[in-house]
């Protein structure tokens, strides 16, 4: 292990943590409601720590796939811990680990909160609560690799660990090219939907904060009611879309953007991701129909939670906690479905989805036809059987942390609803359960082991579970001293 | 600039290293997923598994807005397939391996009729370079510039060498010979020396002089050898064949061993006047019954690493004049130092070292050219043989080199200007038209202006 090398990134990620403090930091300012020193403090230890650790650069600038999963895990770990202090400073969330939980809820683009009351923080800490999902929602590491040359040619292994879905590929033969790319894409997005909330209306502030939960796919809103605050046909459209859009490939975008628009029609997680969306819209529509009368109403809402939850973002235009069953277990579905792989979106991915079925599927052929020779195809290529296992080993693993931290939230002794939708809307970085923890309830009557419990699972979910999993190998920490 | 490298091998691994280091934004092509997904682990590139000579799987690489196609699968017709259908979809440049002795008479041809740029010849190259190291048998390692003026060769220094003890600058006056010491290892560390540097025991040294001059700084050294006569080559493969029929052409008897008696016959049929021994080149009594001892150089060029250093080993315990080396595998060159291996020969660094510098030009077309390089110490120092022309005239002519600011670690080991050969002084200028040699550890000279310390 190279332990010099570790140090100095996550150094170069606390610097680039404090320059993000900074525009939270200008918020505050300009709002003048007192929390401005909570943020400049931590923004001042932010960096002081990073400068520490980054004064000299280590000789061996060598990291390997093992390196790469291990800083991915603890950047993420420590930029939570540090994105914490602000509103710890301000007193605004006396226990650190509730400030814990929101930040890691942040960074994950969960949108996961223990307030009770949203409305009563100020501007400047709601700010950096919704800036995290932006920034988290791409990766932080991604972005570094955007600005400063880390560790040579290696660092595709940053990528791969920090990026969702089952094969990581570049778009571009640089990573660093890559990033910028993929940064560029993430930023132009986000500018069109800031506008387009403007023009319908939303004050500029409300539409840079609903624009980073957005983007992200995070989920923290600024009102007790989330979006049904605008009661706003216009603004359910834009951002229903804009989360649907946001939960696609990027690679997609990109390869249009070369002009390549038939590569829209040749992805077949695509055709899948609009399929499953457009099918659970109308299923969910009809059957809520006679909630809202007419059928139009009836689509609008369905949309705006089905692209809210299998994106993972977790904005909510009405209390689904209240819809009939058929509905609120289809969320549940999708929950785990998740996005596209390469996008922000979290959960397990509609990709992997395929690859498991088509693979079920071959297996049931091969039992009718035990000498059948049938090759798996994804994208018109075929699969590899390495990406088969690593697709179902990763969903047994899920499936394990799964049922574990059900087990332990379970001592919480809330109903199954609550307990099992709260792990499942943390590890799929979803937000809003049912139940207590439902979209217009919080995570705050849980106790300080659940809320420990689901921080870790928000971070399994974001890192897909390996990076974090390589934290607990005793071969990662044990260095030369095996030998004696 | 963007290049594509077909075929993930040897070579095609090599040079993806090399270019991607050197800032190209490289992509690399194979059949098989696995031999990529190494490549792509440790450099910064992007892998492509298919086809390279599909249209489908070239456009995916983006081969139309290539600056440079390299084909270097192990199929000669695949490579020109590769490279006639880059060259037709756009690709500016196009490098082909091409192996096969069959096509060696057809290769400008070739050449011209497909559009090629440069077509390289891994064993050809190793062959001939063997050759100019077996017309030099003092030197560890030979290479020339300016066609042939000016050598760089390496030698140790051995106890009791006059050199021993002295600073650089009064070398030339003790000797009575005009030489310059451009780069020196010191165990593990390479230097690039400045006058006052004193030699020790066991340094490795890297001296550039004509070759008249080398000559007599050999005698003068004691360290010249007999000049080589009868050669012995152990394996038959295609160096073994392209090295035979050039010393045969220069009147040295060549006997080589071969364990494939089928590959023995095809050897005497296209060699006549060598003589072809079938059997284990590795058996010490069929060494010693060829008369081994009697050989004045060895050269080991079976397909296994091992076997090589073996029997050069073996032949250096009998003191022969030469013994030259393959191995495939560079990683390990620093213990062969240990083991009394000299002159090591790669096949694969010497291609890559041939596409790099071609690279290397084509980025400058308007500039001065690289015109040699050479990758000495291995591979941690670089001589480049610069054309002083272009945008850099103005830049560098006509100052004295000790009012030039160059870079750290940097060397003009020499100027040639004409037939003349100069060690540059402080006083001493570059004008336009000359030939300029530079040694230094920096790896990313692209341009003689380059040499100049910028920040």
């Amino acid at each position: 292990m190279n332990y010099a090398m570790i140090a100095y990134i996550l150094g170069t990620i606390l610097k680039a943590e404090a320059v993000l403090l900074l525009l939270p930091c200008g918020v505050a300012l300009g709002y003048g409601e007192g929390d401005l020193p909570a943020l400049a403090i931590a923004t001042l230890l932010a960096g002081g720590l990073g400068l520490a650790l980054t004064f000299r650069k280590p000789r061996n600038t060598v990291i390997y796939a093992r390196e790469g999963f291990v800083v991915t895990s603890l950047s993420w770990i420590v930029m939570s811990l540090v994105g914490a202090l602000p509103f710890v400073l301000a007193g605004q969330i006396p226990s650190y680990i509730d400030a814990v939980f929101e930040t890691v809820s942040g960074f994950t683009t969960t949108g996961a909160s223990i307030l009770t009351d949203v409305e009563a923080m100020t501007h400047g800490l709601l700010f950096w609560r919704s800036f995290t999902h932006w920034v988290g929602g791409m990766g932080v590491l991604v972005f570094l690799l955007a600005i400063v040359p880390l560790a040579g040619g290696r660092n595709v292994h940053i990528m791969r660990a920090e990026s969702p879905g089952p094969v990581v590929g570049k778009l571009v033969p640089r990573v660093r090219d890559t990033a910028i790319i993929l940064y560029g894409i993430y930023i132009a997005m986000t500018l069109i939907l800031v506008v387009l909330l403007l023009l319908g209306g939303m004050p500029l502030y409300d539409s840079a904060v609903h624009a980073f939960g957005t983007a992200g796919t995070g989920g923290f809103g600024i009102w007790g009611d989330s979006i049904a605050h605008y009661d706003s046909a216009y603004i359910d459209v834009v951002l229903g879309v804009g989360m649907v859009l946001f939960g696609v490939n990027f690679n997609i975008y990109y390869l249009v953007l070369m002009g390549k628009w038939g590569s829209i029609w040749k992805s077949e997680e695509l055709r899948w991701y609009l399929g499953i969306i457009t099918g659970s819209t109308l299923l969910i529509a009809w059957n809520t129909l006679p909630r809202w009368g007419s059928f139009l109403q009836s689509l609008r809402y369905a949309f705006f939670q089905v692209g809210s939850v299998i994106t993972t973002t977790g904005f909510a235009t009405a209390d689904f906690n209240l819809w009939p069953e058929l509905s609120r277990m289809l969320l549940m579905v999708l929950m785990l479905v998740g996005a596209c792989a390469g996008s922000t979106g979290g959960g397990m991915k509609v990709s992997r989805l395929i690859i498991m079925m088509k693979s079920a599927k071959r297996e049931i052929s091969r039992m009718l036809h035990p000498r059948s020779v049938y090759t798996l195809k994804f994208e018109g290529k075929p699969l590899e059987n390495q990406t088969i296992y690593n697709t179902f080993s990763y969903f047994f693993i899920l499936a394990g942390f799964i049922i574990g931290s059900t087990l332990l939230i379970s001592l919480d002794n809330m109903d199954f609803d609550s307990t099992f939708s709260a792990v499942m809307a943390c590890i799929n970085n979803i937000g809003p359960g049912l139940g207590v923890v439902g979209p217009m309830g919080s995570y705050a009557s849980l106790s300080n082991l659940s809320k420990v419990v689901l921080i870790l699972d928000m971070l399994l979910g974001r890192l897909e579970i390996f990076p974090m999993l390589m934290l607990l190998a005793p071969s990662v920490w044990v260095g030369k001293r095996r030998k004696l | 600039m963007k290049i594509v490298i077909v075929g993930d091998g040897k070579v095609g691994q090599a040079l993806t290293g090399r270019l991607s280091e050197e800032g190209h934004d490289v992509v690399v092509i194979d059949n098989s997923p696995d031999a990529l997904r190494s490549s792509v682990e440790i450099y910064d590139v992007m892998g492509i598994s298919g086809n390279g000579a599909s249209y489908a799987v070239q456009k995916e690489a983006g081969v139309e807005e290539a600056d440079l196609l390299i084909a270097a699968t192990s199929g000669d017709e695949l490579n020109l397939l590769c490279c006639m259908l880059a060259k037709k979809l756009g690709a500016r440049h196009t490098i082909a391996r091409v192996r096969n002795p069959d096509y060696a008479d057809q290769l400008v041809l070739m050449k011209e009729e497909l559009g090629l740029s440069m077509t390289v010849n891994p064993e050809q190259a190793a062959a001939r370079e063997i050759a100019r190291m077996l017309r030099f048998p003092s030197a560890l390692k030979l290479d020339s510039f300016a066609r042939g003026q000016v050598e760089l060769v390496e030698i140790k220094v051995k106890a009791g060498s006059p050199l021993l003890g002295q600073a650089l600058y009064s070398l030339s006056g003790i000797l009575g010979i005009r030489i310059l010491i451009c780069a020196v290892r010191r165990g593990e560390e390479v230097y690039i020396p400045t006058g006052n540097f004193v030699l020790q025991e066991g340094d490795k040294i890297s001296i550039t002089a004509s070759p008249s001059e080398l000559d007599s700084l050999f005698r003068k050294l004691g360290i010249y050898r007999q000049k080589i006569h009868r050669v012995m080559v152990v394996g038959g493969g295609r160096i073994a064949y392209y090295l035979a029929k050039q010393l045969l052409k220069l009147g040295m008897p060549v006997k080589i061993i071969e364990k494939d008696p089928l590959r023995c016959e095809q050897l005497s049929d296209v060699l006549p006047r060598a003589q072809i021994i079938l059997g284990d080149g590795s058996d010490r009594e069929l060494l010693e019954e060829e008369g081994i001892e009697d050989m004045d150089a060895l050269v080991a060029l079976t397909g296994m690493d091992e076997e090589n250093i073996i029997i050069s080993m073996y032949a250096g315990t009998l003191g022969l004049s030469k013994v030259v080396t393959k191995i495939n595998r560079m990683s390990f060159q620093e213990i062969l130092d240990g083991a009394g291996i000299e002159s090591v020969i790669t096949p694969k660094g010497i291609t890559v070292n041939q596409i790099v510098r071609y690279v290397r030009a084509m980025e400058n077309s308007q500039g001065s050219n690289v015109e040699t390089l050479h990758r000495i110490v291995d591979g941690r120092v670089e001589a480049l043989e610069f054309n002083v022309a272009g945008n850099c005239v103005g830049e560098l002519t006509g100052i004295p080199l000790k009012d030039l600011r160059t870079r750290p670690n940097l060397l003009i080991a020499c100027i040639i200007r004409g037939r003349q050969i100069i060690y540059p002084g402080g006083s001493d200028t570059i004008e336009a038209g000359d030939n300029v040699i530079v040694v230094t550890t920096n790896h990313q000279l692209q341009d003689l202006s380059d040499i100049l310390d910028r920040s």
